[in-house]
């Protein structure tokens, strides 16, 4: 077989007490596709960022092309033939893309002839590999499918002989995914090696030779595509986890309280993020919505929650609309009993630098029962802030200490606390236990349990596939922005796993 | 996360980190009073004795405090909500045309004490006037803050210089500037609480502006963590997304945020024009506005560091005339040096020494070690 | 011909004037489109002024006094990198900082040094950078409208003013026209495109912090040494500012800063030349409005009524690596 362009050997990186990486141990043989797997949060960019130089390894060794590599900085790696496309795209937006693809590599300390090189350059890479971009355009006015190329023919401007690829087709329609296939194809047929690092088993199985899947900063199986399928890898990169199975009744479904119909929103770049979204919750159930993050989730829940304008469509609470087409007044909302835990608790849910008793208010804070005319009452709040203490065991039961010295499981508890507490009759979750600790997430789940018990309309979503299927009542799957099919709770992993990677689940077996 | 620093124990950021910046702002202001040839220590010692050696020593020194509590009140609230208002020379400029104007009408009618509310809306009002354009244009077109105040600075000047000279000065005077008040339009001075402990007051310009002063400073402190609004206020300046989550319009809270900063050093008008000059002159700010930038720095934008601050810089202004006096090498403009260098140590170079405070106490013992890794490893 | 004549003499002054914020707004231009804000040109210019000045006066040479100029100038803006990108701390506060620091110390200094109260000494022609009259201006100035125009509006100025206007087009082709252009104006719209090609973030900001120091160590020197004749305290009297504002005006670009100062130098010498005139139709305007016009109108295009004042992206903000 051909020799390794890149072996990683024992690499191990953390982040404070966060492992980011533990011994790694990695071969890609040159002039192969190689796929990385995994959920969020299990390590894969952090082990390219470790590779581009971003960041260093606590400890491991890098061999490229069979020599020892020392990469301290994007330069080494650059030298040594690494190129990256980065996720978020390292362009500058104003410039052209002949700026872009120079900056950094220009050879003399005059632009013209770096600039007519470049040019050149560019035709000859257009006609090999079908790169074509107009070199005059200016980035911010290319559609972001052309942006992504700029970002590799800047990498294949420095030389490189490796490309990675960070989750490139997460913001590509797929006729744009297809034409970066076909060009990531040739690039392999002229003897490049590719890193492919995605969460999407259609792309594995689409274009990779071998795949190597990543759990929870380990690589935890290497296969190679043709042998494997689907099913098996979704199986390895979710892990046979031990469920945290909730007791729970059965659903006792209710009337219709939140009820969605043709939502459609995009972002500040006109990106469609949520397409045409309708669905209904009733009381007493717990609606879960399943997917990669990224696909729209975050957008639906901030525009049911009032801190995000839609284009188009409807929302209904308890029968009567929400203003969504326009930022509306999220208090507005909580006074008709819409409640909100945020995904993003440290800086939407809780302000950090402020004591547990002011974020037990938050959002809530002009109730009368916390008010003495245009004064806080803070007597009443701190009582209040100690009773939520004892309801949800927030420890330390402290309502004075700084939010940001509680542990990552309280403060979540802290925001739950003050949402349910309001006996909301309709309670939107985000990733309710992210970076929380396993007792905490099965009081967490309780709770949850509970307010649809009460006949709460519950609408949660989780990147947490196992958190999903073991709360909700309902499942719906969104990928690229639309919901792409409900389940029961008794669906299984692989099923829903494929469906959150956008493959039907009848197509999968071709 | 987008602090690299790590937290450090309550009392090193707010007592010792402070603390060591001021030393090494004044550090280095002793290098440039050795630099001119004098000796930094005497210096030192004729700054405080001028500042405290005497009964109008003393009072002079809490007059100039009156002029830098209000402005630094008023950098600090604009600081709770994450805007850096730079205007209030301006503002307080301004502030004073309002007081000119009530005290121009009501001076031979009124006692003082009707004249002097009037004068306190009038200036809490122009200055919160003029701090309204920026603040508006910042919330809804996104005109950056620090450049509209700048630019308000010098249109204000502008302004009230042609005011003084064309508009406001009594015809047949030379000096650019108003009338003098009558009685009724001139603030008590307090007489009676330096007797108190003794000392007199002479000729000293200390008066009720002062206590003003100090009822703003409560006043300011109750507002930003005792009420609704000041809630909102720090919400919004600690991070305008958790605002927006809980329904607080980014909108409403700059322009009154920076409304009531106006108005606070619209404020330090009454000061100069009511309790010391009796009239309204150009320039009668000469720069409270920009110290209150280094006052509220180094006071934390907390009423409880501020004063003492204000105090600081009031010792300074005296004690620095003072020493104009005694050492000719050196002028009043010391301050400024010293100023500005409290404003770079204090403010812009504040984390300049974290690491090694943050090192010093890691090696204290395991005490203190085991606080700052509990505090900063939560992520 | 009496108008022609004072036309010429108002578009004379304009140049004289608008020189400083010209060199100043240039300054400017380096460091925020590096993406460094810098509310401190005003106390740059005003140290440079001082020492361009003062080793002028000690020395008698006015390349002495020019480079003590630009080196403290330099001194000054390395203090602000120090701050803003070494240490992450907020560029406005240090800017405000910079300005206390050189408007105090010039004037203590001066003082202690020269006893004249705040003033240098006044310094003598080979100390200072006199008119340079441009070959042929002697021979034009008996023609008609282009005689005038040659030999007092070209002719006649320091060296400075020749190197001011000369700086605009060398600004825009080192801007657009070199690497170090390209990775400058790079790292002030998207530090972390510039970080992961390889180059340091913090290396390129030190050095356009530096060529700002240079900048506005010149416009300290045409204010010191070649529009007066020594330093006088606060000899910068909001300069710095209404270069801040040329700038912003000029939407950071070196060209329209240069026609940004001269409306602004033009508004100055019109207000000079008018104090007191009244004007056909308008009548008497008060020499305040002229003045505080480039304010209001800087304010009225940040309000973006007349266009749109995009500062680079990455104005403002310390570089921190993403995690």
């Amino acid at each position: 077989m051909a020799e390794a362009a890149i072996e990683l050997i024992g690499i191990d990186k953390s982040f404070g007490a966060v492992r980011a990486n533990r011994d790694i141990n990695l071969d890609i043989e040159r002039g192969t596709i190689r796929g990385i797997v995994g959920e969020n949060g299990a390590g894969k960019s952090t082990l390219m960022s470790i590779l581009y130089g971003f960041y260093q390894a606590d400890s491991g060794d890098i061999r490229v092309n069979g020599m020892p590599a020392v990469i301290r900085a994007p330069n080494d790696a650059i030298a040594l033939g690494i190129g990256m496309v980065h996720q978020h795209f390292m362009l500058v937006e104003n410039f052209t893309v002949l700026e872009n693809v120079i900056l950094g590599a220009e050879t003399e300390a005059l632009l013209k002839t770096s600039i007519a090189r470049a040019r050149s350059e560019l035709e000859r890479l257009e006609r090999e590999y079908g790169l074509e971009v107009d070199p005059d355009a200016i980035i911010e006015e290319l559609p972001v499918g052309l942006q992504q190329r700029v970002e590799i023919l800047k990498a294949l401007y420095r030389g490189a002989e490796i490309l990675i690829l960070d989750e490139p087709t997460g913001v590509l329609t797929p006729p744009e995914a297809d034409h970066l296939f076909r060009i990531l194809r040739q690039l392999k047929e002229q003897g490049k090696t590719i890193v492919l690092i995605t969460h999407k088993l259609r792309e594995i199985m689409a274009i990779t030779d071998t795949v190597s899947v990543m759990r929870q900063g380990t690589i935890v199986a290497t296969r190679e595509t043709a042998k494997t399928t689907v099913e098996e890898l979704a199986e390895l990169m979710v892990g046979r986890r031990v469920l945290l199975r909730v007791d729970k009744g059965a659903a006792n479904p209710g009337a219709v309280k939140l009820s969605l119909r043709n939502l459609t929103i995009r972002d500040s770049r006109g990106v469609t993020m949520v397409d045409d979204v309708s669905f209904d919750v009733r009381g007493g159930e717990i609606v879960g919505i399943a997917g990669v993050a990224g696909n729209g989730q975050s957008e639906l829940i901030e525009a049911i929650a009032g801190i995000r304008p839609a284009v188009s469509g409807t929302v209904m609470l308890d029968g009567r609309p929400i203003h969504v087409t326009s930022i509306c007044d999220p208090g507005e909302l909580r006074d008709r009993g819409l409640a909100h835990v945020p995904e993003d608790r440290h800086h939407v849910g809780l302000v950090l630098a402020f004591e547990q008793s002011e974020n037990c208010i938050l959002g809530y804070h002009d109730q009368k029962q916390y008010l003495k005319g245009p004064f806080l009452d803070g007597d009443a709040i701190i009582a209040d802030a100690r009773t939520k203490s004892r309801l949800y065991d927030i420890r330390p039961s402290n309502p004075r200490l700084r939010t940001a010295n509680f542990s990552g499981g309280n403060q979540q508890k802290i925001v739950l606390a003050r949402e349910m507490e309001q006996d909301p009759g309709v309670l939107v979750v985000g990733q309710p236990t992210r970076g929380v600790d396993v007792g905490a997430i099965e009081f967490i789940h309780r709770r949850l349990i509970d307010m649809r018990d009460r006949g709460k309309a519950v609408l949660l979503i989780s990147v947490e596939l196992d958190e999903i299927r073991s709360l909700s009542d309902r499942i719906l799957v969104m990928f690229g922005g639309r919901v792409v099919g409900e389940r029961g709770p008794d669906a299984s992993e692989g099923e829903l796993g494929l469906l959150m990677a956008g493959v039907e689940p009848r197509d999968a077996a071709a | 996360m987008s602090n690299p620093y790590a937290r450090l124990p309550g009392w090193a950021d707010y007592g010792l980190i402070p603390l060591v910046n001021l030393l090494v702002a004044f550090m280095v202001a002793g290098l440039v009073v050795l630099l001119v040839g004098e000796n930094p220590l005497r210096a030192a010692v004729i700054l405080v004795d001028g500042a405290f050696g005497s009964g109008p020593g003393i009072a002079y020194t809490l007059y100039y405090a009156t002029n830098f509590i209000f402005t630094g009140l008023a950098v600090a609230v604009a600081f709770h909500a994450g805007l850096f208002n730079i205007g209030g020379e301006g503002q307080a400029y301004i502030g004073g045309l309002g007081v000119g104007i009530v005290c121009l009408a009501f001076d031979h009618v009124l006692p003082w004490y009707l004249t002097f509310p009037g004068a306190i809306a009038a200036a809490a009002g122009a200055g919160a006037l003029w701090a309204l354009i920026p603040a508006y244009l910042q919330a809804r077109r996104g005109s950056h803050i620090v450049i509209t105040t700048i630019m308000f600075n010098f249109i204000a000047a502008s302004a009230m210089v042609y005011l003084l000279v064309d508009v406001l000065k009594p015809p047949g005077s030379m000096a650019p500037q108003t009338r003098q008040f009558a009685e009724g339009a001139q603030l008590p001075k307090l007489t009676w609480m330096l007797e108190a402990f003794g000392l007199s007051l002479r000729s000293a310009p200390l008066n009720m502006a002062f206590v003003l002063a100090l009822v703003l400073a409560a006043a300011v402190w109750v507002l930003i963590w005792r009420t609704r609004l000041g809630y909102e206020i720090r919400t919004f300046g600690f991070s305008p997304k958790a605002a927006r989550y809980a329904g607080i319009s980014e909108t409403r809270i700059t322009v009154v945020t920076m409304m009531i900063s106006g108005a606070l050093a619209g404020m330090m008008a009454l000061n100069p024009v009511m309790g010391d000059q009796h009239n309204v002159s150009l320039d009668f700010v000469s720069g409270a506005g920009f110290v209150g930038i280094a006052v509220a720095l180094m006071g934390r934008s907390h009423p409880a560091g501020i004063v003492p601050a204000a105090i600081l810089f009031g010792v300074l202004y005296q004690g620095g005339a003072e020493l104009a006096f005694e050492m000719p090498a050196i002028s009043r403009d010391m301050i400024v040096i010293i100023q500005g260098l409290v404003i770079l140590f204090a403010g812009a170079l504040e984390n300049m020494f974290r690491p090694a405070v943050q090192a010093l106490l890691a090696g204290a013992g395991p005490r203190a070690a085991a606080v700052v890794a509990a505090k900063g490893g939560d992520a | 011909m009496e108008l022609f004549g004072i036309a010429i003499n108002v578009l004379d002054s304009t140049i004289r004037l608008s020189v400083p914020l010209l060199l100043a707004s240039l300054a400017g231009l380096y460091s925020e489109r590096a993406g460094v804000f810098d509310i401190g040109l005003e106390g740059k210019m005003l140290a440079g002024a001082f020492a361009g000045a003062a080793a002028g006066a000690v020395t008698g040479s006015a390349w002495a006094g020019m480079a003590t100029a630009v080196l403290i100038s330099v001194g000054f803006a390395l203090v602000h990198g120090f701050a803003s990108i070494t240490h992450r701390g907020n560029q406005i506060v240090s800017g405000v900082a910079i300005n206390f620091i050189a408007a105090g110390s010039t004037i203590i200094l001066g003082q202690a040094w020269f006893q004249q109260g705040g003033r240098t000494p006044s310094l003598g022609e080979a100390a200072r950078f006199g008119a340079i009259t441009l070959p042929g201006a002697d021979l034009l100035r008996g023609v008609p409208l282009l005689g005038p125009v040659y030999s007092e509006l070209v002719s006649g100025h320091s060296l400075l003013v020749y190197i001011a206007f000369l700086a605009v087009p060398f600004t825009w082709w080192v801007l657009f026209r070199t690497r170090f252009g390209l990775r400058l104006r790079a790292v002030g719209e998207n530090p972390a495109a510039v970080d992961t090609a390889g180059i340091s973030v913090a290396w390129l900001r030190y050095r356009a912090v530096i060529c700002t120091g240079v900048l506005a160590g010149l416009a300290g020197t045409y204010l010191s040494m070649a529009q007066n004749a020594g330093f006088v305290k606060d000899m910068t009297a909001g300069k710095g500012f209404i270069a801040l504002a040329a700038l912003i005006f000029a939407k950071w670009k070196p060209v329209p800063a240069m026609f940004a100062c001269l409306l602004f130098g033009f508004l100055d010498a019109l207000s000079i030349r008018l104090q007191g005139t009244p004007l056909p139709l308008i009548g008497r305007v008060p020499v305040q409005l002229m003045q505080a016009l480039p304010y209001i109108l800087t304010v009225i295009l940040l309000a973006g009524f007349i266009g749109k004042a995009i500062p680079p992206r990455a104005g403002g903000v310390p570089y921190v690596k993403e995690r």
